[in-house]
């Protein structure tokens, strides 16, 4: 594989040099702030402030497409793939990270490495991103509920983002956690789930070529709704692993809590990985609505991890899954 | 008001008023004024008939409550059309979950009706809701007689069932349910009360000369 090794404890002294501009920037969009209140700029400038504070102008990315794990399928329109999200920071119903995120801030960000690996500390998303180059896949993404879609997600593999980090032989699991902002995400002011969100993955699961780091959809940043800026796509397990807006990985030697199990061990396990044979406790996962088929077309049969059996049943060769479900 | 006023004016008003979610479900399924039903409208369809049958049948469980509250014993006149409502809408909820969201797929529908609590008794309250439609005709009425309004309490049983099965498809944010389990227990408790205050003289008779027996029996 194709990765750029730094040097030990490389990546920590990029970071501690690019923490700086993080506060420039926030100072010079203080004083923006402040000279618009004042009535110093004019009112184009303020509008252009406006829309950036709402996230609506997605960026283009530079990328290419990773034909390998790319379904044939036709993926799912923009607007479904950023109008039925489950983000519950944002609010429980289908549109509300749609309609709820505006507020969010998603640069400038940066994430907190810590736990069994040499290198760890506070690193830009650019620091994070410099060395990898953006690829396109499309995925399939099952969600827990039983509904499905097709996404061409832009990121990088996690792994190599991971290895940069040298975690030890102690690292056995990586938890993730979700940014805690409340007066951003109002979903967060009440507790229908434990703030932070947090997930977690095997090592093997997170070093395996499958799961990627997200940040971007349709070839151009992700929408506030859909994870922005940064998530994990576990393709071949539930939509809920698949963390969004992240701010911390933690190499582990112990499994991690994660959210969902906490609030219902007995119908969101650790694993979660899609499985038509074993049934939410509440409803079947023997079949799934696509999102964006016709009204009276049927749902179509659940496949085994998703469909990406082939490439991750070994994970989990001897595992009762219905055990670790 | 008087009784033909409401006829002629209220129970038209209401009756619009009841249509409103289906016909917004046919405005948006086809697409009119640029509207949609969403990425899933299957799901959209389904929990719009689902909520509305639920909420029309705390509001006709409300009649008899508020007609008391506010002396506006009109209200009764609108009682069996929002019954009626009621009934269309969790019947509407049930055929889009049969034909739209399973697919007429037999095999799932049966075990997912025996298998899944909160399905089982959502499908209980439609079926305990069935007689209560077809008995709502006047004849129906003057042929039971005494024995209707038995019948007709069954409607407290199916709003707690209704209730429920709404709250035990939740994932974790409960609020909204919790609204409609606390109109319910203000409806049902209205009752209980009503209940047990039109029983108290009767049991408080015997002891009218003012030194309570409580070891007396009754007869």
């Amino acid at each position: 594989m194709l990765i750029k090794k730094p040097e030990p404890g490389a990546s920590a002294r990029i970071a501690s040099s690019e923490i700086t501009p993080e506060a420039v920037y926030l100072e010079r969009r203080r004083l923006l702030q402040a000279a618009v209140a004042l009535g110093v700029v004019g009112l184009g400038t303020a509008l252009a402030e406006d829309t950036e504070a709402v996230g609506s102008e997605q960026k283009s990315l530079q990328y290419t497409r990773n034909a390998r794990y790319s379904l044939n399928e036709p993926a799912n329109s923009y607007k479904d793939i950023t109008t039925y999200n489950n983000f519950y920071e944002f609010g429980s119903d289908k549109g509300d990270p749609a309609a709820n995120s505006g507020r969010f801030k998603p640069t400038p960000w940066s994430v907190t490495v810590a736990g069994e690996a040499e290198v760890t500390g506070t690193f830009t998303l650019e620091d994070i991103l410099k060395p990898h180059a953006l690829e396109e896949r499309i995925y399939r993404l099952r969600c827990v509920e039983a509904w499905s879609m097709v996404i061409p997600w832009v990121g990088v593999p996690l792994a190599n983002v991971l290895k940069r980090f040298k975690p030890t032989s102690k690292a056995k699991y990586v938890a993730f956690k979700t940014v805690y902002r409340p007066a951003e995400m109002p979903g967060q002011r009440y507790r229908s789930l434990e703030w932070p969100y947090v997930e977690g993955l095997r090592i093997d699961e997170a070093m395996h070529p499958l799961t990627l780091l997200a940040v971007g959809l349709y070839g151009k940043t992700l929408p506030n709704q859909n994870g922005a800026p940064l998530r994990l796509v576990v393709p071949w397990k539930y939509g809920f692993k698949s963390i969004k807006s992240i701010v911390e990985i933690n190499f582990t030697e112990k499994e991690p809590p994660t959210t969902w199990n906490l609030l219902q061990p007995s119908e969101y396990g650790f694993y979660a990985n899609v499985n038509p044979q074993v049934d939410h406790p509440r409803w079947s996962q023997a079949r799934e609505r696509r999102i964006g088929a016709p009204l009276f077309q049927t749902r179509v049969p659940t496949l085994m991890f998703n469909g990406y059996e082939k490439e991750v049943a070994h994970l989990y060769r001897g595992m009762d899954l219905r055990r670790f479900y | 008001m008087s009784p033909t006023f409401v006829r002629r004016y209220v129970k038209p008003a209401v009756f619009v008023a009841c249509s409103i979610p289906l016909l917004s479900v046919l405005w948006r399924g086809f697409g009119l004024g640029g509207t949609d039903l969403g990425a899933n409208p299957v799901e959209q369809i389904q929990d719009t008939f689902g909520q509305w049958g639920l909420r029309l049948l705390l509001v006709t469980l409300a009649i008899t409550p508020l007609k008391d509250w506010f002396r506006a014993s009109w209200l009764i006149l609108l009682r069996r059309m929002l019954g009626l409502f009621a009934f269309a809408y969790v019947l509407l909820h049930f055929l889009t979950w049969l034909l739209l969201d399973q697919g007429l797929y037999w095999s799932g529908i049966v075990v997912d009706i025996g298998k899944r609590p909160f399905i089982t008794i959502g499908f209980a309250a439609l079926l305990l809701l069935v007689p209560l439609a077809v008995t709502s005709t006047n004849a129906m009425m003057r042929r039971l007689g005494r024995r209707w309004k038995t019948l007709h309490r069954l409607v407290y049983p199916i709003s707690l069932l209704a209730v429920w099965h709404y709250y035990w498809q939740v994932r974790a944010d409960t609020r909204e349910a919790l609204v409609y389990f606390a109109i319910l227990l203000v409806l049902l408790g209205w009752r209980a009360r009503q209940l047990f205050a039109r029983n108290r003289p009767a049991t408080a008779r015997p002891t009218s000369s003012g030194t309570v027996s409580r070891t007396a029996p009754e007869s």
